[in-house]
Parts: C-alpha cells; structure tokens; sequence
C-alpha cells in the first residue's frame, strides 16, 4: 500500500484517504475577463502531463480534508515531497530526485506495489 | 378524524437489534448522541472552547473531552463534537459570540463501540490506520475509512474504541465490523 505524507496531519497515511486533483501551481489569471479564448483554454483545459516529476495538487479527503501539494514521479510512482496549498515548489530531496526512471515493464509495473 | 395511530413518533436507532462480535471483540450500538460539525479560524478557539465547556484540540488526531463532551480534530480548522444525551451544542456554540460554522448532524452520524482484546484487530479488517498504542494511543482520533465507508475512529480506551459512521451506512460497516471480530478470534 502507498504512503502518503499529509503536511496538515504531519504524519504517513494510506493511499486509501487521499484522492489526486490535478496539475499544481497553475495560477488564475487576475484578468481573466479579458484574456483571450486562446490564453484561457490554455490555462483551463491545457496541462503540461510530464512523464517522470510532477508537481500536483492532491486531497486528503478521507483525513483532514485538506489539499496540499506534492512533488511525484509519474513513473515510479514516489511521492518525492508534499507541502501545504499555497507555498511555493518545494526542494525536492536528494535520494529521490535522482532516481532514474527506467522505461522497462519491471521498472514501471515492479515498482508500483 | 380517524385515529391513524400514528400519534406517537417513535424514534429507532438504525442500528437497533444488531448484534454481533466474537470471544475477544464486543459491539454494540452506542446510545443516541448529540453531535456537531464545527468550523472555525484559530483566533476563535478560545472563545468556542470556554462556551462548550471542553478545549478545541489544535494538534493533528488528538481529541479532548469533558463535562460529557468530546472535541474531536478532524482538520486544521474542523473539528466533530459529541455530547452525551441532548448537550444543547448549538446553543453553546451560539453564545461563544464567535465567528464559526456548526451544523447539527446528531442524526447523520451513529456510532459503533469496539471494545476487548482483539478491537483494534477488528478494525483493521477494513481501516488502514496503524492502531497500535504507540501511534494510535487514548484520547487519539482521525477521519479515515472503513472498507468502502469513510469514518471516525476515537480510541477511548486501550482496548476501546468508538466508530462514528454516518446512519445509511451503518450496517455495512457493522456488518464489516461482525466478519473483522470473527477474524480477530481466530
Ligand atoms: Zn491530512
């Protein structure tokens, strides 16, 4: 089972509490009124999908309730950190920041127990 | 006009006649509550404390209780409050004269009593919590789930615990709870 560390309850929980919501630090434009049909889709539809590190919002809805924030690697699936809603992207740590993310079948499906 | 017979609105417990357990978990039903869904900012703590007679925890899974009330953290600025019997929570929390949310959900929640020897194994049998002493010790509590069903877990005693679940979701997770009891015996 996957761990996850909730910043708000300060301590390692089961994936089964959290649910995942969407791309982090995207920030609504002040004029939203008058930006363009272009400029807004690209802020409201478009998200970047990287493979390997994402920066992404996620909810401890079955926890404390809140959103916070965290740093993962798309194929490893480890979280590398999470910090609180509204702080700005996180230091990543060293051990998980430069593992390499190997394109094989072990290394995507063995690693995501 | 034709008596109905319907004068008198009895009021039954969802989880009236339930039964279940083994030789080391008891469960029961525990009795009707009063229950509120508290929101506030950390400047109006204080003055909520003092108006329902018990003190807002302000640290994660911790809870406090007295006077027949129990103040449970649920999140940073949430927090469930039971009172024994019918407390008149809203009224207290009315004469804080602070700025706070709080909803009457006395009958959205019911609650479950786990208790014996093998409580926290039952319980386990659908909540991924770690409920040993060490990380889960008296007085700590946490929303969490339950099988399919979300929860809130207070441990009142080394070998006790209350599971507040909301009532259309009752007999699942007693049912759930009847099979970890079974488990835990074995
Ligand atoms: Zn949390």
């Amino acid at each position: 089972m996957l761990l996850i560390h909730c910043p708000y309850c300060e301590e390692d929980r089961s994936e089964l509490e959290f649910r995942w919501a969407g791309e982090a630090h995207i920030a609504r434009p002040e004029n939203i009124s008058a930006i363009s049909d272009e400029e807004f889709a690209e802020y409201f539809f478009l998200r970047n999908n990287e493979k390997g590190l994402t920066y992404e919002r996620w909810r401890h809805i079955h926890g404390c309730g809140r959103f916070f924030n965290a740093a993962r690697d798309t194929v490893s699936d480890r979280f590398l950190t999470t910090y609180k809603a509204g702080m700005p992207k996180q230091p990543l740590p060293e051990t998980g920041a430069s593992e390499k993310t190997v394109e094989t079948y072990e290394a995507t499906e063995g690693d995501a127990r | 006009m034709a008596d109905s017979g319907a004068d008198l609105a009895n009021r039954t417990s969802p989880l009236s006649g339930f039964h279940g357990g083994s030789s080391t978990v008891r469960l029961e039903a525990a009795p009707p509550a009063e229950r509120i869904s508290l929101r506030a900012r950390a400047e109006d703590v204080a003055a909520l404390s003092s108006a329902l007679g018990v003190d807002l925890p302000v640290r994660p899974k911790t809870s406090a209780s007295g006077n027949g009330r129990s103040a449970l953290w649920l999140g940073p600025d949430e927090w469930l409050v039971i009172a024994e019997g019918n407390g008149g929570l809203m009224q207290a929390a009315k004469n804080s004269g602070a700025l706070h949310s709080a909803t009457d959900v006395s009958h959205r929640n019911t609650a479950i009593l786990v208790s014996g020897p093998g409580a926290a194994a039952a319980i386990n049998a659908g909540c991924p919590q770690d409920l040993s002493l060490k990380a889960f010790p008296v007085g700590a509590c946490s929303r969490t789930v339950f099988g399919k069903v979300e929860i809130v877990l207070l441990r009142t005693g080394g070998d006790a615990f209350r599971m507040e679940v909301w009532r259309s979701f009752s007999d699942y997770a007693f049912g759930l709870l009847a099979e970890g009891a079974q488990d835990a015996a074995v």
